[in-house]
Parts: C-alpha cells; sequence; structure tokens
C-alpha cells in the first residue's frame, strides 16, 4: 500500500506525463531512494570495472557470495523492528557450522539429518538468548554480547583450532551448485542473442517468468483492493510501466543467470524465504505485533500484545537463521573453521539500517534489507574488482552506512 | 523600591487549541509565602512554566517584572540567574550521584573544569544545616527517603542564592512530620527574607503558612485573599477554586441502569519497587448495567494504580483481591485475560502508553483485537480497512486517511483513536483514565457524547477523572479516592464539588 502514489483527481486525468513520474518518484523517496542509490553503485562499478560487475560469472558470484548474509539480515530486522539487536550471529554461525562438521564430517551423519539439527541447535540457541531478553530483561546488547563470546568459544572448542572438510556433495551443493546440476551440461538451449555457442538455461528462464507473473498478479489485487476503499492509486499507464519494468529488470536479471550455469541452488533457499518474511512482516497478526511493540512497547502491552513472549520467538527465528545462514557458509567453503562467520553481524545490521530500519525499532522492511545487503555485496565485489584495498574497502563501506542511514534520518524528519 | 518582589501582568499563554492562561496576574511581596491554588489543569503549572522560563518569552503574552527590572527569559538558567528557583512536583535529582554532587550540578565549584570536591563538600554541608538535614554530603540520593530528597532540593535551591522559591506539591508525596518540618522552613526563610510560591491541594496546609493565597480556576486569576486582614476558611478556598457554570458541557443522557455487572472486592496493590508502600488499601466498589461510576481524587491518590491493577495486574505487585463479572469470578491476572474477560482500559497517557505513533491509525485501532480481523493469523487487510474507516466515520476522526499516522493527529483525534481500539475490542466494562486530559472543548463533548453511547448500550464504564466538574456532568455514582483508599462514595444528584474536596479533607485531617 505504501508504494502507492497519493494522486488527486487532476493527476489522474492527466494520465502519464513527466510531472506525474516525477510526483511518483518523489512521493516514494523514502522507499525507492535505496534502489535508486543501489542503481547509482551498479552503474559506477559497471564503468569502472569495464563491464566485468554485470557480467554472468560474476552475477552468480554475487549472489553466492551474499547469499547468507541476506538470510541472516531477515532475521535481524525483525529483531531491531522489536526494539533490540543481536550481535551473537556470526559466532552462531560459526557454531553451527562446526556441529555440521562434527557431524557430516567426522561422524557420516545423514545429511538432512544433521541440517535438522543444526536448525534445531540453532533454534535452541536462540531461546537460550531471548530466554534472557524477554523474561530476564537483561538488555539484548549485553546477552548477545555474552553470546558472540560463548559460541565462538565453543565453536574453538568442537574444532580444536583445526579445519573440518570437505562435506558431502549434497551439502556443499546447496550453496555451490546450481540447478542445471555441478557440470552445467544439461537443460540448456542455444542463446537466440549470443553467439554461436552460448546457451541458455531453459528452467532458469521459466521459474523467472512465473515468478514475475505472481508478482504482477499480486500488484494487480493489491490495486484493486486499495481501490475499492477509494485510497488513491496510481494512475493506470504508470502501473503498467511500473510493472513492465519490474518483469524486466526480474528477467533480465534471469537472463544473465541463464547465461552462465543457471539458477544456483542457494537462491531456491533465498527467494522463498524473503517471500516468507515479506508475507510474515506484512500480512500476518505476528508480525503485526512485532512492528507494534517495537513503536511502542508499553502501548502495545496494554493492547493485550503478549510482548514478552514475541520477542522470545524473534531470537528464536534469528537463531534458526543464523544456523541456515551458518550452513549455507560452511557449504560454500566447503569446510568448518574457527573464524568462520567472522563480522557477519555487523554485515547484517549495516545491510537493516541501510534498508531503512529505524535503530529505536517499529521500522523496516524486507524489501529494504534485502536491498541494503546488495548494496554492501555490490560494493565489496566492486570495489574487490576494481582493485581496491580491502582497508579502504572498509573505510568506504563505513561511510556508506553512515551516509544512508543520515540520508534517512533526514528524509524522516522532513516528512 | 516597592515591597513587591514579583509582579506577572496579563500573561496570556496559548496552547495549539487551548487557552492555557488568559491575562493571569500575580503579585508576590517580599518575604511572604504566597500559596497558589486551583484545580488540576486550572493553569498554576502553567504559570510557573512561564515564570520559570521553561515557556520562553515570546512563547507567551504580558510582562513578568523582579525587583523593579522587566524579565524576559529564554531558559530556566535565566531566571535561576535572578534567583527564582522552581522544585518540580517529581523531583530533579541523580539517584545516583551524591548529595553534595547534586546540589552543584550544573554549577560546579571547578577552576577550568577540575571540581574543587573539599570546597564542594564543606559548602554542602553548611547547606544541609541550614535546611536541617543531617546527612553525610556523600550519601547517594537513591539512600535518602523523598522527604529527605525534597530537603536536598530546597539546599540545592539555597545554593543558587534563591530569592524566591517555588514549590510544587512539595508536600504531597511526604508524610505528616516531614510535611511540617517543610513548612516550618518556609516560615524560616521568610524571617531571612525568601519569599516563596507554595502550590498545594492541601488546603489545610495552605491556609497555616500562606500570607495571601491566589485562586486559579480555568486559565485566569479568580481573586487574591489577604490572610492576614480576614480569617480565611477551607471552605472559602474551595468555594473560590470551583463554583463554575455546568450547564451545557455534557451531553445530556438517559440513563437506563440495570444489574450489577462488575465487581472489585478488597483489592490491595502494593508499589512494584517500594515493596512496603501500600498503593491501594482495601478497595472495593461495583459498577451496574448501563451505569458510568466515577472515581474523583487527587493526583497520586491511587487511582490510576487501581484501574492498571485491575487491568491484568499492569502495575503493582503482590497485588491481592477478587474481581468479579455477572457475579462469576474473573482471572485478570494478565492483560490478555483482562480483555477476554471484556475489560478495556484506556489510559491517561495516550502518547506513552496509548497509540503506537510511528503507525497509522488504521494499525492503531486493530491492534487490540487482530485475531477479530484475521483468518487462521493472516490479516484480512480489506476487512480491516472496511472496519477501521467505519470507526474513523462513526467517531468522526478527522484524518486524511485511515492510514495517516497518529503522531500527527490533534489529542482530541488521538484520543477518539484510542477509544476506536477499544470499542473495537467489544468490551463490557470500559475504565477511562482522565479521558479529556488535554483535548479542547469542542472535542470532549464529542467523546462525551461517545461515552454515553457505551452507557446507554449496556456497558459498565468508570471514569476517572481529576476534573471535578466532568465526573459530576457525567457520572451516575461518584466514588472518592484518597491515599489508596475509597473515603466516600455518593449519588451524583448529592454531590457538590465541596462534598467530593471535603471527603478527601476529611480524611486528612483524620490522619493527622
Amino acid at each position: 500500500m505504501s508504494a502507492e502514489l497519493q494522486t488527486n483527481e487532476s493527476s489522474k486525468a492527466a494520465g502519464f506525463n513527466l510531472a506525474t513520474v516525477f510526483a511518483f518518484l518523489k512521493n516514494n523517496m523514502r522507499e525507492y531512494g535505496m534502489l535508486v542509490a543501489l542503481v547509482v553503485i551498479v552503474l559506477y562499478f559497471q564503468f569502472e570495472t569495464s563491464g566485468v560487475l554485470l557480467q554472468p560469472t560474476n552475477i552468480t558470484n554475487v549472489i553466492l557470495q551474499n547469499s547468507y548474509i541476506v538470510v541472516m539480515a531477515l532475521g535481524m530486522l525483525l529483531v531491531i523492528v522489536a526494539g533490540h539487536i543481536d550481535l551473537s550471529i556470526g559466532s552462531v554461525a560459526a557454531f553451527v557450522g562446526a556441529v555440521a562438521g562434527y557431524m557430516m564430517v567426522k561422524n557420516d551423519y545423514p545429511v538432512i539429518l544433521s541440517i535438522a539439527a543444526c536448525i534445531a541447535i540453532g533454534a535452541a540457541i536462540g531461546a537460550f538468548q531471548g530466554y534472557w531478553v524477554a523474561f530476564r530483561k537483561i538488555p539484548a546488547f549485553i546477552v548477545t554480547l555474552a553470546g558472540m563470546l560463548i559460541f565462538r568459544g565453543l565453536t574453538l572448542v568442537l574444532l580444536g583450532g583445526s579445519s573440518l572438510g570437505p562435506f558431502p556433495e549434497s551439502f556443499s551443493n546447496i550453496s555451490r551448485g546450481f540447478i542445471s546440476g555441478n557440470e552445467a551440461t544439461t537443460g540448456f538451449m542455444s542463446n537466440p542473442f549470443g553467439g554461436a555457442d552460448a546457451k541458455l538455461h531453459v528452467m532458469t528462464l521459466i521459474i523467472g517468468l512465473a515468478f514475475a507473473a505472481i508478482i504482477v498478479y499480486l500488484d494487480i489485487v493489491g490495486r484493486k483492493n486499495s481501490r475499492a476503499f477509494n485510497f488513491p492509486v496510481i494512475s493506470t499507464p504508470l502501473f503498467i510501466v511500473k510493472n513492465a519494468a519490474v518483469v524486466a529488470i526480474i528477467m533480465a536479471f534471469c537472463y544473465i543467470l541463464a547465461s552462465y550455469k543457471g539458477l544456483p541452488n542457494v537462491l531456491l533457499v533465498l527467494i522463498p524465504l524473503i517471500v516468507l518474511y515479506i508475507f510474515v512482516t506484512k500480512k500476518t497478526v505476528i508480525g503485526r505485533r512485532i512492528y507494534a511493540l517495537g513503536g511502542n512497547e508499553k502501548a502495545a502491552k496494554l493492547s493485550g500484545v503478549p510482548t514478552d513472549r514475541l520477542t522470545f520467538y524473534t531470537f528464536v527465528n534469528m537463531g534458526v537463521l543464523a544456523a541456515i545462514g551458518g550452513m549455507i557458509f560452511t557449504g560454500r567453503l566447503n569446510s568448518a573453521t574457527p573464524k568462520a562467520g567472522d563480522g557477519f553481524e555487523l554485515d547484517a545490521i549495516a545491510a537493516v539500517f541501510i534498508g531503512g530500519a529505524s535503530a529505536s525499532g517499529g521500522i523496516g522492511t524486507i524489501f529494504g534489507v534485502v536491498i541494503g545487503a546488495l548494496v554492501m555485496g555490490v560494493l565489496n565485489n566492486g570495489m574487490s574488482i576494481a582493485g581496491v584495498s580491502v582497508d579502504w574497502q572498509q573505510v568506504v563501506k563505513g561511510a556508506v552506512l553512515l551516509i544512508a542511514v543520515y540520508f534517512d534520518v533526514s528524509s524522516k524528519n522532513k516528512g | 523600591m516597592s515591597d513587591l518582589l514579583l509582579e506577572m501582568r496579563g500573561i496570556t499563554k496559548t496552547f495549539p487549541g487551548v487557552k492555557a492562561l488568559n491575562d493571569v496576574n500575580l503579585q508576590v511581596r517580599r518575604a511572604e509565602i504566597h500559596a497558589l491554588v486551583g484545580e488540576n489543569g486550572a493553569g498554576k503549572s502553567t504559570l510557573m512554566k512561564v515564570l520559570s522560563g521553561v515557556y520562553p518569552h515570546g512563547s507567551y503574552t504580558g510582562e513578568i517584572i523582579f525587583e523593579g527590572q522587566e524579565c524576559r527569559f529564554n531558559d530556566i538558567s535565566a531566571s535561576e540567574k535572578l534567583g527564582i528557583v522552581i522544585i518540580h512536583q517529581e523531583l530533579a535529582l541523580i539517584p545516583f550521584l551524591s548529595i553534595a554532587e547534586n546540589i552543584f550540578l550544573g554549577h560546579e565549584t571547578a577552576s577550568r573544569g577540575v571540581i574543587n570536591w573539599n570546597a564542594a563538600i564543606a559548602k554542602t554541608q553548611a547547606l544541609l544545616k541550614k535546611v536541617g538535614l543531617n546527612e553525610s554530603p556523600n550519601t547517594l540520593i537513591t539512600d535518602i527517603g523523598v522527604g529527605k530528597q525534597q530537603l536536598v532540593e530546597i539546599a540545592k535551591a539555597l545554593a543558587k542564592e534563591v530569592k524566591l522559591l517555588i514549590l510544587d506539591e512539595p508536600t504531597a508525596s511526604l508524610n505528616e512530620s516531614d510535611s511540617q518540618a517543610l513548612l516550618e522552613l518556609l516560615l524560616q526563610f521568610k524571617q531571612q527574607g525568601i519569599s516563596s510560591i507554595l502550590i498545594s491541594h492541601k488546603l489545610n496546609e495552605v491556609s497555616k503558612v500562606a500570607d495571601r493565597i491566589t485562586v486559579i480556576r480555568d486559565g485566569a486569576t479568580i481573586e487574591t485573599l489577604d490572610c492576614h486582614k480576614e480569617t480565611i476558611s477551607e471552605d472559602r478556598i474551595i468555594r473560590g477554586m470551583v463554583g463554575r457554570d455546568l450547564s451545557h458541557r455534557f451531553p445530556p443522557r438517559e440513563a437506563t441502569i440495570g444489574e450489577t455487572l462488575f465487581e472489585v472486592r478488597n483489592w490491595n496493590v502494593y508499589h512494584p519497587l517500594h515493596a512496603e508502600r501500600k498503593v491501594v488499601d482495601n478497595v472495593s466498589f461495583s459498577v451496574r448495567k448501563g451505569e458510568i461510576v466515577g472515581i474523583a481524587g487527587l493526583m497520586g491518590s491511587g487511582r490510576t494504580e487501581l484501574a492498571m491493577s485491575i487491568f491484568g495486574h499492569a502495575y503493582g505487585k503482590h497485588i491481592s483481591g477478587h474481581v468479579y463479572k455477572n457475579g462469576q469470578e474473573i482471572d485478570v491476572r494478565t492483560i490478555q485475560k483482562a480483555i477476554r474477560n471484556g475489560i478495556a482500559y484506556v489510559t491517561e497517557d495516550r502518547k506513552n502508553y496509548g497509540l503506537v505513533l510511528i503507525d497509522g491509525i488504521k494499525n492503531n485501532i486493530s491492534l487490540a483485537n487482530l485475531p477479530a480481523i484475521a483468518n487462521k493469523s493472516v490479516i484480512n487487510e480489506p476487512k480491516e480497512l472496511r472496519i477501521t474507516n467505519q470507526y474513523r466515520d462513526d467517531l468522526g476522526i478527522r484524518s486524511s486517511s485511515v492510514l495517516q499516522k497518529t503522531v500527527n493527529l490533534s489529542g482530541g483525534n488521538q484520543q477518539k483513536v484510542v477509544l476506536s481500539k477499544w470499542l473495537f475490542a467489544n468490551p463490557d466494562i470500559l475504565i477511562l483514565d482522565e479521558p479529556t486530559r488535554g483535548i479542547d472543548v469542542g472535542a470532549k463533548y464529542e467523546i462525551y457524547t461517545i461515552i454515553n453511547k457505551l452507557a446507554q448500550a449496556g456497558k459498565a464504564v468508570i471514569i476517572i477523572s481529576s476534573e471535578l466538574p466532568e465526573i459530576l456532568g457525567m457520572c451516575d455514582r461518584i466514588y472518592v479516592m484518597n491515599e489508596g483508599q475509597l473515603v466516600g462514595e455518593m449519588p451524583a444528584a448529592d454531590a457538590s464539588q465541596e462534598k467530593i474536596m471535603k471527603c478527601i479533607m476529611q480524611q486528612e485531617v483524620n490522619q493527622q
């Protein structure tokens, strides 16, 4: 709903012209500001790296490199919206990776059983930390700082200072493989736009089309609902342009992936998770209550929202997502290492804040988090290709975080 | 030099939608204890905030003349420089700093930023002696009682070389002997030439120590009584404080009162932090179907604590007692259970406890009853929009749409959102705590109309209010609460402001 433009009758009558487009962008600056920034960053590095950034190989790399951060940032958003923070997820991810290594590499437990056990351990860790925050009222900053030390320590204990690997292929393929199979030989057709050797992965394109169709369908339904309540909606031409742009972006993305090895398996984990969390935050009772809790805990409590239990659940959820993120990272490295997950919590927190979440809770969207994670990911990747040294990369990322949040705060003060 | 220390002339202060002060005049002589009395919301605190510079020059009209000079204060420090010091009802001491640190906070005895602790402690000892407080300057504030804390505040004022000391309800939280000591101290200061403005509801204290009394009502000065010319009785003061035309401020209502719907028996609540302090003391009351019952009492009498403790034990510790609905005992130990049993509580502090200000009208209205608009915990947004739009129209919430953020609404419209939230939860018992605080007259009438409709629909309504006219104008029956106890009950037909005030005063006298 918030993406819709507030138009008055006259601009509706005027239909599609430059002024309405301008008004649309202006009114949705807050929602799309970071998206615009992302596009600018992408274009800049595309130019700076002489086109390497948007090459199929590199796009695929960006996805594989950032998938686990996005997964953890989804949970971090709920924690931050609820008014808390979680500093422990890097250590939790490492610990879960170590457990995965202990089970699958050292003891040859079945992969499915090990994954289930890892998720359960993540939930238990989340429950442990959530207990102290929600029911014992210890500030989350302190509880999770303790968790950060505890689970890093336990990782070292479990691994004894060395790495465990390699993992069974069926496990590491989740984060390394493609739906076309590891060799990427089957299911390709020739690329009508490319040269003689160029090929496209058919299934990737079909999945992309289906996904685009669902998004357009949902937008049409949402618009119909808004109309039914006489809410301002964007004009029909603008609506068509907006959806055409969305479809174009999705298909361009899929085309690029299809011309390399096809859809990475990890996207089959990531996209459903993103959709699930968009649904939970926007459409469900529990999502609505988490936002109310973060917006004004006392008012939420006096409205009958079980605030303590809800806080507890956001940490359990965070634990589960930290475990999934940890497994994806471990699979990608194909080994469980003592130093795994170092600084992941900061990347996830940065993604949430760049995506427009409020540090005092109650505000933030999944869409924003994904954009925020992509901004950080593209910066990392682009600067690496452009040959910027790691030390300067940190400086730039820090500056971007500060500027992004300043931009968000100042636009909120105006609005 | 005239014997006037302070003269405030024609002070008018408006807030958006409300005229808080209207052409108020106040004169304080040198070496005088001047009492300022009036009901809650009459404008006493606002006047003192104008005087002390909390509301800077330019935000009000009128002039302040102190020691013959016109003053234009931009902030509190400007008025303190001239020796005007205000001590607020909620003490402004920092609990984990020592007495000495608190006294010199903001004007430390320091040279180039380095504090000379020996000088500070020596000065503190001298000040503590003056106010008669026998404590080490190094004692932490948190370790001494409220009465002693009050004395530290006064010592702090003395450290600033005070000429005019303003005390806002200084004895509200003090026991009898501490109150006595404090009043003695004011008399001593008078001997030394320091004037005081004493704001107090305890009229017996006022008539004991004050030289003159200024009465404020509805933001205007009504009269100034000179205690040396004539003996001023408490009744005389009360008559000045109340006595106003009540006609047409409240919508008419035909009460149809049924059986007892809601009953509380032997309710006891202790303070959540000070476990020995009993905040609600053996309270029993009942409300019938279609009845509006008022609970009158001063601020701090335990009304809010009573309501919040009934509403899911949202306040207090070691709560005991029984709650009945239609003769059946109900469980109110959590807020969820209280809501499920049909109780709703509209808080007195809508910004901090009533609304999620960063959210829109829609999300606020549906918050207390989300399952009703959800299908298997998925929110049915069209249904939510339909219902919240209905409330917006029915209650006349003036807004651009139900998506407008509540932070941008006026006080009256915010209160209507809170009311909508609880109407949507469909309770049988509504507890309204200060339902019209900070709301302009027109919106008040609308809210009264809504309350009347609820009673007509057969709900049991409890109104807690510091505004006696509101209680008298709206309620069928009135309980009077003071110091955690119900000290009186009367049908509204027999009640008057004087009677209610007397109930409160009576108990104060009995305790002495």
